[in-house]
């Protein structure tokens, strides 16, 4: 134990205007196992983020491992030698990613070789026994092996410190204890390795070598748990912690009420019989049989993933059971059975309230689902029960989790149901909060008569319950009073009878206990860039993309799908026009008039018009587009020279459409003319003095589809690659594993380029299956260099990309990711990069955002290689211009992601 | 039924309260709303204005130069002096949509009646512009030609008279405004409904709604009304002060009659994107779904390009969209003046596709949900 590993001076940080660390100063010796004890919400996790460099310092000074964490230079070499486990289970693995793949992601973080790398990650899997499930994805992983995985991500690199923030909270005991053993064995192999973990199991606390217990932001004690014992002069850590604090946070210092179940007699309020449910060929629960009478505490124990959560979802009837039946008041279960929802409260293992409503709205919100008749009342009875009047108008999001237990229950019970499920409710919350939400549940029970179904690891809460049932591997292994599971085994404590019970149903037996090899440590020097970990995150991202084919298969499939329809759809070309003549004069030189419309492919003839009020009429309701009046009289004045006028009506509400219209009216009255003239005189007089003769270059047969192809592709080049991207960084950000860049030494650089790659390859990839289309279904063919329009697009998908990452480095949650990428590119791709207008023509903010963006630049390249026969002599000028948006796309994003949180 | 609606009311509250607490979401409606509608219909103009225009004066005399002179604003820039070996450069780099061409002794062989050829070189490559801009140097080329040399021409013998009713100039803001707040109505009502819904999946809030006296439906009727209104109230605004004050365009038709429709579409839209979030099993697959789907309905409804001119085929699947329906129920109201006698068919279909959309979200919603997680 030699000097300090992390050592705080006056260490201030508020969230907002919550204090979370009220001027600590604290030494933590290093070379030792440390523990920070104290209720939830007093600075623990702070403490824990400031030291492990992923929380920016506010106040007072950090230093870890001797330097000091202020300074960006000594964060980066410190985090080769830190690992660092986020609160919550599994947050800051992959859960798509199997064991392996996770623990060979940390590796390559850390510089490893392939070599190097093999060997840890097999020693790692063996020592913790996880070997046999090396394949298998980590989210499929139940809650202890998820610990153990993260343990052995953090241990990967051989840290000299490990920061470990409630690692064990919602684990089984079995789980836990061989957690610890193992956290010992890694102790045992480098006793130079410091631990500091953050517990609310004060049971754990005493078998650390040195403790701090904190309260309100503030250090109260720190000490060896002896050292802490004397000088509270308490028995045990628990009531010593209890002492420690000022008065009124003490709670109620009596012991929990132990009233006797009163007998209600009747129907059970649940009953399971035969319940199963399968997940595929998986049987989550198999053949669970049990019965709660009304009143009664019931304890739901078990190993994690043992089946209790899919249980609980079926006897609220969020999951439909497989086979057998469950009954709730002696009713079977229907799924939508209204009148049984309003009698049962369920509160889920993980939070699902709104994170976006603040403590009081989410009360009032159920309190009128529920239709109480007093919803002010009763919200204000609930907020000062779970006191919660503190923080009523807080968004549960930035409180501690115990607090949110707090709201979680009140919410459940706020409609004084007759049955709570409640599946974990006490995870995370610490001993005196535990204490008091027991009192509530004692209360409902014994003085409301609630049943009351709740599962858990403590076993001191099992010990309070008047039954409790042992669940593993979906099957309810013993069921009975705490005392007669301790009698029938003979043993003094229900942890022992629950272990052995675990050990006996095979669990626990995968633990290899293959011993570790000493490993000089060698931390290397940490490098500014390097491709390694650049490549690890590209890996990364690579691989979730493929677990995930339906995502690929719509980010190559749906821009070929968009492409054949836009080019066949999106057509400029006017045609079949509906009209209709309005013809007063029906003479000969009226009909012939109206047959050279009837002969045009422009227009299509409707049904002739008889009235004035009919032309306005059918105008108006969109059947004709162009209606033509000839007035009485036509023939005779067109005889007697008196140029009778004719007048021709267009629906102006599409401009685009009238003009053209306007176009192919004048040129058929011209045809019309000279036909005319022909007729009157005999001669063929030109109607004008000049011929005008028009070229449409690039695409003679002026036909929409070939101007059409080369610009979906700018289009669909654009849309798609932004928003695979869109998620890219805002999802680590809110599943958690960004700490796995914040508190690692990878750069952003690495990290958004990494991030960046695998989608630009499939953009890339994408452009060139739409120019094998393009060529072959279009007939499409690129005229110019092939070369320098795909060193465009390569460019192109890079600066697209960038766009999406800028987006998802800037926001805060997914939904304003995909709003937002959504928004910002299909304006300026659709509007201002030549795809309906040409560039030149625009104007105003229109041509700068136009210009901002690459695809005005990019529609230069694709247009030009395609119909225009250009190559690189005329292009690199807008190949350049892409690659620079590009860059300062990524630069920005640079900008907008934080390293270290707030 | 009462206690029916009043749950769907509170839930829609509980909606709204989550839009509030997104200030980036806000700004981005205000935005689409508002910058967004003003740029493209001021900025990207479909007729011919400001187009890019060279000429190519072999000629050099009285009359090439009036000609020249002759293309205007606001529909040309003004015209710029080529050399007519840098022609196929400058149309190359896209630097202009027309170069017109004069040949030399252009004059002279006019007024000797040789009828000399004047060349038109067109990018046809932009579309929207190349046809209608063609036909306007042809009828200025000869309109200043006729000026100029008088009794070349013989008299016509009838008079076509064009006119447009609905927008006599054929101004295309007018159009390109409201057919933007159209659009911007249904890319943001199909987003945000469904993100809304994956966000409560993925956080686990859908399962704990569902174990109270909540159903599915009220469920999506709630997102469906709350997020419809915003989305309602913040393009009759924009309609009402964007699209009316600041670009000055009249709308002919009845408002009320928009927004009551727009009530309408929104429902049908909405329940689109809830349908879609059921489809996509993470947010991940619901941008890759939702952002074809937005860019099919926008641009395939009729609002940028006419309906007419699509294949038959295409046309009768856009039938499916409500966007098809909305447009040409808003141009029919908007710019016609037309009343609901003439609009019911679209009201009803739209109303149709949206409860066929809603009846499979809300089948596949449980079966979305146990997917999901």
């Amino acid at each position: 134990m030699s000097g300090a590993a992390i050592a705080l001076a006056g260490a201030v940080h508020r969230y907002g205007k919550t204090v979370a660390l009220d001027g600590v100063d604290l030494e933590v010796p290093a070379g030792c196992m440390a523990g920070l004890i104290g209720p939830d919400g007093v600075g623990k996790s702070t403490l824990l983020s400031l030291a492990a460099g992923v929380t920016r310092i506010q106040e007072g000074t950090v230093h870890v491992l001797g330097g000091d964490m202020a300074q960006r230079s000594w964060r980066r070499q410190a985090g080769g030698r830190i690992a660092y486990m986020p609160q919550g289970l599994g947050r800051n693995l992959y859960p798509t990613l199997s064991i392996a793949e996770n623990l060979d992601f940390f590796g390559r973080l850390f510089g490893q070789g392939g070599a190097e790398r093999r060997e840890r990650i097999e020693e790692l899997l063996a020592a913790t026994g996880l070997a046999a499930f090396a394949d298998r994805p980590a989210g499929k992983l139940s809650g202890g092996m998820k610990q153990k995985l993260g343990i052995c991500a953090a241990l990967i690199h051989d840290p000299d410190l490990v920061i470990l923030d409630e690692p064990t909270t919602g684990i089984d005991p079995l789980s836990r204890r061989q957690f610890w053993e193992l956290m010992a064995r890694l102790r045992a192999r480098r006793p130079s390795m410091s631990v500091i973990v953050a517990t609310a199991y004060m049971e754990e606390a005493e078998r650390f070598d040195w403790l701090a217990a904190m309260s309100g932001g503030r250090v109260l004690a720190t000490g060896s748990p002896a050292d802490i014992l004397k000088q509270t002069g308490e028995p045990d850590l628990e009531r010593a912690f209890v002492a420690l604090l000022p008065q009124d946070e003490r709670g109620d210092a009596e012991p929990l009420p132990d009233l006797p179940r009163v007998d209600h007699g009747g129907e059970p309020a649940i009953e399971a019989t035969g319940l199963t449910r399968r997940f595929g060929d998986f049987v989550a629960v198999d053949h669970v049989n049990f019965r709660i009478e009304k009143g009664e505490i019931f304890g739901f124990l078990g190993s994690n993933g043992s089946g209790k959560s899919t249980t609980m979802k079926m006897l609220t009837g969020l999951l439909p059971a497989s086979e057998g039946e469950a009954k709730l008041f002696g009713a079977p279960l229907a799924g939508g059975d209204m009148a049984t929802r309003k009698r049962v409260g369920y509160m889920s293992q993980a939070f699902s309230l709104y994170a976006e409503l603040t403590v009081r709205q989410n009360l009032v919100l159920h309190a009128r689902l529920f239709e109480l008749p007093d919803v002010e009342g009763r919200v204000a009875e609930m907020m000062e029960r779970f006191d919660l009047a503190g923080v009523a108008d807080v968004r549960p999001e930035s409180l501690p989790l115990g607090i949110r237990q707090r709201l979680q229950l009140a919410v459940a019970v706020i409609h004084k149901p007759e049955i709570l499920i409640l599946d974990e409710p006490t995870s995370g919350v610490d001993p005196v909060a535990r204490d008091g939400f027991w009192r509530t549940l004692i209360e409902l029970s014994r003085k409301d008569g609630v049943t009351i179904f709740l599962s858990t690891h403590f076993m001191n809460e099992a010990e309070r319950c008047d039954r409790i049932s042992l669940m593993h591997a979906g099957k309810v292994l013993a069921i009975g009073t705490p005392e007669e599971l301790q009698r029938q085994r003979g043993m003094d404590s229900l942890e022992e009878v629950f272990i052995a019970m675990l050990e006996e149903a095979g669990m626990g037996r995968e633990e290899g206990a293959a011993e570790f090899k000493e490993r000089p440590s060698a931390p290397a020097h940490v490098r500014r860039f390097d491709l390694g970990r650049l490549w690890a995150y590209a890996r990364r991202e690579a691989l979730e993309i493929v677990r995930d084919p339906a995502r690929l298969a719509f980010a190559l499939g749906g821009p070929l799908l968009l492409l054949f329809t836009f080019g066949y759809g999106i057509s400029f070309d006017v045609e079949n026009l509906p009209y209709a003549a309005f013809d007063q004069d029906r003479s000969a030189q009226s009909r012939q008039l109206l047959e050279s419309f009837e002969g045009s492919r422009y227009f299509e003839t409707h049904a002739p018009i008889s009235s004035t009020d009919e032309l306005d009429r059918r105008l108006r309701s969109g059947e004709l587009k162009l209606a033509i009046e000839i007035p009485p009289d036509f023939g005779r004045d067109l005889t007697r020279d008196r140029q009778p006028e004719v007048g021709v009506w267009l629906d102006g509400s599409m401009p685009f459409r009238a003009e053209t219209t306007r176009g192919y009216v004048q040129g058929i009255a011209q045809s019309y003319l000279a036909d005319e003239e022909l007729r009157a005189t005999g001669k063929q007089t030109p109607l004008s003095p000049v011929t005008i003769e028009p070229r449409f270059r690039y695409n003679q047969a002026f036909k929409s589809v070939n101007a059409m192809v080369p610009n979906v592709i700018m289009l669909m080049l654009v849309l798609i690659p932004a928003i695979m991207t869109a998620l890219g960084v805002v999802k680590e950000k809110e599943t958690g594993s960004i700490t796995n860049f914040q508190s690692t030494p990878v750069t952003r650089i690495e990290f958004l380029l990494g991030k960046q790659l695998p989608y630009a390859v499939i953009a890339f990839l994408s452009f060139v299956t739409l120019v094998i289309f393009a060529r072959f279904v279009f007939d499409v063919p690129v005229k110019g260099s092939l070369f320098a329009l795909s060193v465009g697009s390569l460019a192109y998908v890079l600066a697209t990309t960038g766009f999406g990452l800028l987006i998802s480095s800037f926001v805060s949650s997914q939904v304003a990711a995909i709003f937002a990428t959504a928004i910002i590119s299909i304006v300026p791709a659709v509007n201002f990069s030549g795809l309906l207008v040409p560039v030149s023509s625009l104007s105003g903010g229109a041509r700068l955002m136009g210009l901002a963006f690459p695809s005005s630049w990019y529609q230069q390249v694709s247009v030009g290689a395609f119909t225009k026969a250009l190559g690189f002599a005329e292009l690199w000028t807008d190949i350049v211009v892409i690659i620079l948006i590009g860059l300062v796309y990524i630069g920005l994003a640079m900008l907008a992601l934080r390293k270290q949180g707030r | 039924m009462r206690a029916r609606l009043a749950r769907i009311f509170r839930l829609g509250i509980k909606e709204l309260y989550s839009l509030r607490a997104d200030p980036v979401l806000a700004a981005l409606i205000v935005y689409t709303f508002t910058v967004a509608v003003y740029t493209v219909s001021q900025g990207a103009k479909f007729e011919v204005e400001n187009a890019a225009v060279a000429v190519v004066d072999e000629d050099q005399t009285a009359l090439s130069r009036r000609l020249s002179d002759a293309l205007l604003g606001p529909f040309f820039k003004e015209p710029v002096e080529i050399k007519a070996t840098e022609i196929d450069a400058a149309m190359d780099a896209g630097r202009f949509v027309f170069v017109v061409q004069i040949p030399p002794r252009f004059e002279h062989d006019l007024i000797a009646g040789r009828n000399p050829t004047i060349q038109l070189d067109i990018d046809a490559t932009a579309m929207s512009q190349a046809g209608n801009g063609a036909a306007y140097i042809q009828n200025i080329i000869q309109q200043e030609v006729q000026a100029a040399a008088p009794g070349t021409v013989a008299q016509a013998p009838v008079q076509v008279v064009i006119r447009a009713k609905f927008n006599p100039n054929l101004t295309s803001a007018w159009f390109t405004a409201v057919m933007q707040v159209i659009n911007n109505v249904t890319m943001l009502a199909v987003i945000l409904s469904g993100a809304a819904l994956i966000r409560e999946r993925e956080h686990g809030t859908i399962e704990h709604l569902l174990v109270m006296p909540v159903t599915p439906i009220e469920i999506m009727l709630a997102k469906i009304w709350s997020n419809g209104l915003v989305i309602v109230v913040a393009a009759t605004l924009s309609l009402v002060i964007v699209v009316e004050r600041l670009l000055g365009v009249p709308v002919q038709g009845s408002i009320p009659l928009f927004v009551a429709s727009m009530l309408v579409y929104q429902f049908s839209v909405t329940a689109l994107g809830i349908l879609l979030a059921t489809v996509s099993s993470s947010m991940a697959q619901f941008g890759l779904i939702v952002m074809p789907v937005m860019i099919v309905m926008n641009l395939l409804s009729g609002s940028t390009t006419p309906m007419e001119s699509m294949p038959v085929w295409l046309q009768n699947i856009m039938q499916f969209s409500p966007s098809t329906h909305f447009v040409a129920l808003s141009q029919a109201v908007l710019y016609r003046g037309a009343g609901i006698d003439t609009i019911w068919p679209n009201l009803l279909a739209l109303a149709g596709i949206g409860a066929a959309f809603l009846t499979l979200a809300a089948l596949r919603f449980r079966k979305a949900l146990q997917a999901a997680g």
